[in-house]
């Protein structure tokens, strides 16, 4: 394993890229290391490691040495933050001024963005160093990284398995020890799915509570930014510098949420009433078909911290995976229509009319999936088909919700499976739509309702990570999390690594 | 028209609202810039880009509902309307279709003859407007403008209430008028500020049931309203009464032919796929809100013009002329308080010789170089018999010039009439003697003479002397036979 240099007086562990944001957040402001040689060694390493796992789709060396040395002044001069001086790496769907922005597409292969995201802008006030941009599925429409233009991602445990998607590149380059962190966005569960897939902690947020802007859009009322890390820890220390209200994003939320403000200073903090009631989404289970046992394993865990664990039934929940296919592929389907060659990103070759252009510079900038959901959404949304699928869908979408409401009426978290299976290899659903689809099953009806959720490690199955899932309520990321932290204090499914890794 | 049939005519007026900024971005809403100099990445549709509403744009909005009479919603959102072409950066505009900000109400037009109708608005609804496409700058090639994408427009659907070419042009000029009241537009049609779609049928006369319609799209002025709709009509009945149908289309009016023709390029889908837009939450208006919107109403039209004609005496038409633009009417208004002005006399300034140099040198009445007060002066030097209307014109004139303030040009020019009878009295004696044959013959009844004796007068005075002064004068030097052959 690397380890990254240390004074030679320094009387602390050496850094390993296994190191948590924390342990880094110390050594930096202690001067165990500086920036600017963690930065190195994560450059180092993902060009190594790159070749065989292709998460990234942008390394800029130049920009990410910049981004050091300006943290290693402010570590110096003592005005660092948290996060001052710890390298990054984004999901290609955030915008960052003078970077390359692809959303994994042909349509975008050149784009530089001229502005920044908000999320990605509130990580580098808070110090971060930006590493690069990460791989995904193209235009996050996909459960495996392989609809990258950029080709896919292989999973750190095993290569010729997926890392799962769409945030595939971000889980490869957390649970590859690139990077301690990395973003990500969750539509339907492409940061939880992703996580479980490589052994990470994957935390998708409550709608609302990480601006969307500059997160160039899927589904928008349910595309939510998120974060990959080693554990909720992590999780909560990425959350807080990334969440807030936007005031050039009306659907964040103004909630403030002193806690979560708290976390830097305070850490996680333990949850005012440990004992938690925890509900075990019944229907979920029912999806299972790989790593039952892992999933048990970590009931068990929380039971003996003193949780209460009881069956609760979510009776729509069935149906919300068609639900969230229309309503996604709906909203996908305009949210693209910008993508027309006229003002930026591809153009067909000499375009005869302007039908010419739009249909080439479409037909050729989109991949395959992309224009599945394009052509489902336009289906959902015409004339005699609206009521049929988009308002039926919406109304599913409410009941889900509603089923949720009413669980948590009586328990404080549920406990799902986060997929069905472990990591499946490369190619093996790519001719099977729905099947790649169903990957999503258990992730999909928290978003349609909003909701917080975290994907924990707990274990392995043949070799391969399992995740479970909490799914707290509404802007309840606390107790969420601080329930994730104590089962992980707990355990040490989190620490599992991959051995690629550990080979190279 | 042919009397045997009616037209049936409602309009659809596309309002620019005069907020600072644009309806969902910070970059600032103005004519004329160099083109895409005021596009931000919002406007321009850039990857990742959000909209955030303007609240300028929903206070005008709510201010427009409340001087119709209408009912504002108390919760409001806005759909996506899906279609493609370059001017349209996102490919889609953001509008309102399920539940627009303006409900239903009434808007009060009067007619040229003096009579009012009554038309019934259905609603309006707020929406981004698109860029522009300029397809004359480049040979072969369309070159695209965004700087207009993202205006703030208010769309006002009238019901077809309308019977008439001069209906529907006093419906669009009577918009016109209360936007520009209410200060939510400038109102320049030149500038595309408001423009107007017109749907139109006809049917026999004493049918029910309404004929096929067309829309007339995008017309810009009044006089093309009327113009565009009266082709309009005289063709929907040529091809009915020649046993053509009316085919439903959209169409152009085309000013320099004058006619309307089927609109033709434009590769407009007709299923639109409205949706609510997720980006925007719906807009909770609340009672305090509109409250605060009532409270700034100014005085309308309407209420403008019977005041004009209740406590200032004015006649119906020269109200309904003063009070159509705020500006005029401020203008009057001002003038006409003026101490010692008369507000008849200074409307018939304003109608006349104001207006005429104004249109002749192409100037708004804001920018009139005589200013309200300075014309209210006029007016009452007018009144006190200082000015004769001869000499008024000569100091109008000086004002338009910059040559000071009333009094002082009076002074400067020596325009004070001779109100010193001694002087007068011996310059009239003089006259007289000068022209005895005219004396005697006056004196032998030819009353016309006095006339000749007047002008004769007001030439030896420079026209300074007080007509009624001189005549007088004239009539007691004739009368008392005190002439140059009677010492």
């Amino acid at each position: 394993m690397d380890s990254i240099s240390c004074p030679a007086s320094c009387p602390n562990k050496p850094m390993t890229p296994f190191s948590s944001l924390r342990e880094l957040s110390q050594a930096l402001r202690r001067g165990d290391c500086t920036s600017l040689e963690l930065t190195e060694a994560a450059l180092g390493r993902a060009r190594r490691l790159d070749e065989a796992l292709n998460c990234f789709i942008t390394l800029d060396e130049e920009q990410a040495v910049a981004d050091a040395k300006a943290a290693d002044l402010r570590l110096r001069d003592g005005s660092a933050a948290p996060l001052t001086g710890i390298p990054l790496a984004h999901k290609d769907l955030f915008c960052i001024e003078g970077w390359r922005t692809t959303c994994a597409s042909r349509m975008l292969a050149n784009f530089t963005a001229p502005y920044t995201a908000t999320a990605i802008a509130r990580l580098q006030a808070a110090g971060s160093v930006t590493l690069g941009k990460l791989n995904m599925d193209e235009f996050a429409m996909g459960s495996s990284t392989e609809t990258s233009h950029f080709g896919p991602t292989a999973n750190p445990w095993a290569p010729q398995y997926t890392p799962g998607g769409s945030s595939g590149g971000s889980a490869a380059c957390v649970a590859a020890g690139i990077t301690a962190a990395a973003t990500g966005t969750d539509t339907g569960g492409s940061i939880r799915q992703p996580a479980s897939f490589c052994g990470v902690t994957g935390l998708k947020p409550t709608y609302g509570r990480v601006s969307r802007y500059g997160m160039i859009a899927f589904a928008s009322s349910l595309d939510q930014g998120g974060v990959f890390a080693r554990d909720a820890e992590d999780a909560a220390l990425l959350l807080s510098a990334m969440a807030g209200f936007d005031p050039r994003d009306s659907t964040s939320s103004a909630h403030r949420d002193p806690w979560l403000e708290s976390v830097p200073e305070r850490g996680i903090g333990e949850p005012a009433d440990p004992i938690l009631t925890i509900g075990l989404a019944d229907e979920l289970f029912g999806e299972v078909s790989e790593g039952a046992e892992r999933i048990e394993a970590a009931r068990q865990a929380l039971e003996a911290l003193g949780c209460r664990c009881r069956t609760v039934s979510l009776p729509h929940i069935r149906t919300a995976m068609p639900a969230y296919y229309v309503i996604a592929g709906a909203e996908a389907s305009t949210n693209l229509s910008r993508y027309d060659g006229v003002r930026f990103g591809h153009r067909c070759e000499r375009p005869e009319s302007l039908r010419d252009l739009y249909e080439r510079s479409r037909g050729e900038g989109f991949g395959a999936e992309v224009k599945r959901r394009i052509l489902t959404g336009t289906y959902a949304l015409s004339a005699g088909y609206f009521d049929a699928y988009y308002l039926k869908a919406q109304k599913i979408r409410r009941l889900v919700a509603g089923d949720f409401a009413a669980a948590f009426g009586e328990v404080d978290l549920l406990l799902a499976p986060t997929t069905p299976g472990t990591a499946f290899r490369r190619g093996e659903l790519t001719d099977d739509p729905v099947a790649m689809y169903r990957q999503d099953v258990c992730t999909i009806p928290v978003n349609l309702a909003g909701l917080p959720a975290i994907s924990l490690p707990c274990g392995l199955h043949q070799g391969l990570p399992v995740g479970v899932q909490l799914i707290g309520r509404h802007f309840d990321e606390r107790r969420l999390l601080q329930a994730s932290a104590a089962l992980q204090r707990a355990t040490d499914w989190h620490r599992a690594r991959p051995t690629l890794a550990e080979a190279s | 028209m042919n009397p045997g049939w009616e037209a049936v005519i409602g309009l659809e007026v596309h309002v620019q609202l005069a907020t600072r900024s644009k309806i969902f971005s910070a970059a600032a809403n103005q004519f004329g810039a160099p083109p895409n100099s005021l596009a931000c990445p919002v406007d321009l549709g850039l990857p990742g880009v959000l909209p955030v509403l303007n609240e300028a744009a929903v206070r005008m909005a709510v201010k427009f509902g409340l001087a119709i009479g209408a009912e504002v919603r108390r919760r409001c959102s806005f759909d996506r309307k899906n279609y493609f072409y370059p001017d349209l950066p996102k490919g889609y505009q953001i509008s309102q279709l399920a539940a627009p900000i303006v409900g239903p109400g009434r808007l009060e037009v009067p007619l040229d003859d003096g009579a009012a109708i009554e038309v019934r608005i259905v609603r309006a609804h707020l929406e981004e407007d698109a860029g522009k496409s300029i397809h004359d700058a480049y040979a072969g090639q369309t070159g695209v403008d965004l700087n207009r994408a993202g205006t703030p427009l208010l769309e006002v659907v009238s019901a077809p209430d309308l019977r008439t070419p001069e209906q529907a042009a006093a419906c669009f000029r009577q918009l016109h008028s209360l936007v520009r009241y209410l200060g939510i537009c400038d109102g320049d049609l030149s500038q595309g500020s408001m423009r107007c779609d017109a749907n139109v049928s006809v049917r026999p006369q004493g049918r029910k049931a309404l004929g096929e319609r067309t829309e007339i799209k995008n017309i810009n002025s009044f006089r093309f309203v009327e113009k565009a709709i009266r082709f309009e009509i005289d063709r929907q009945i040529d091809r009915l009464e020649a046993g053509l149908p009316v085919v439903r289309e959209t169409r152009l009016y085309d000013a320099s032919k004058d006619e309307t023709r089927p609109m033709r390029g434009k590769e407009f889908s007709d299923d639109y796929r409205y949706f609510p837009d997720p980006d925007l939450l719906p807009v909770a208006i609340d009672e305090a809100f509109i409250e605060a919107a009532r409270a700034e109403l100014p005085e309308l039209p309407a209420a403008r013009r019977r005041r004009f004609q209740e406590a200032l005496g004015l006649s119906e038409y020269d109200a309904g002329w003063l009070t159509r633009d705020p500006d005029t009417a401020d203008y009057f208004a001002a003038a006409a308080r003026t101490e010692g002005s008369h507000a008849k006399r200074v409307a018939n300034w304003i109608m006349g010789e104001l207006t005429a140099r104004l249109n002749r040198e192409g100037l708004t009445i804001r920018a009139a170089p005589v200013t309200a007060a300075a014309l209210g002066r006029l007016i009452a030097r007018i009144e006190d018999g200082t000015l004769s209307s001869k000499t008024a014109k000569t100091v109008f004139d000086a004002l338009w010039g910059g040559a000071g303030e009333v009094d002082a040009i009076i002074d400067a020019r020596g325009l004070k009439p001779m109100r010193d009878t001694g002087e007068l009295t011996g310059l009239i004696n003089d006259i007289v003697a000068r022209h005895p044959q005219q004396a005697e013959q006056f004196r032998a009844g030819r009353d016309k003479l006095l006339g000749f004796f007047v002008g004769q007068a007001m030439k030896a005075t420079g026209g300074k002397a007080d007509p009624r002064q001189v005549n007088e004068l004239l009539k007691e030097a004739l009368g008392s036979g005190i002439d140059g052959s009677q010492p």
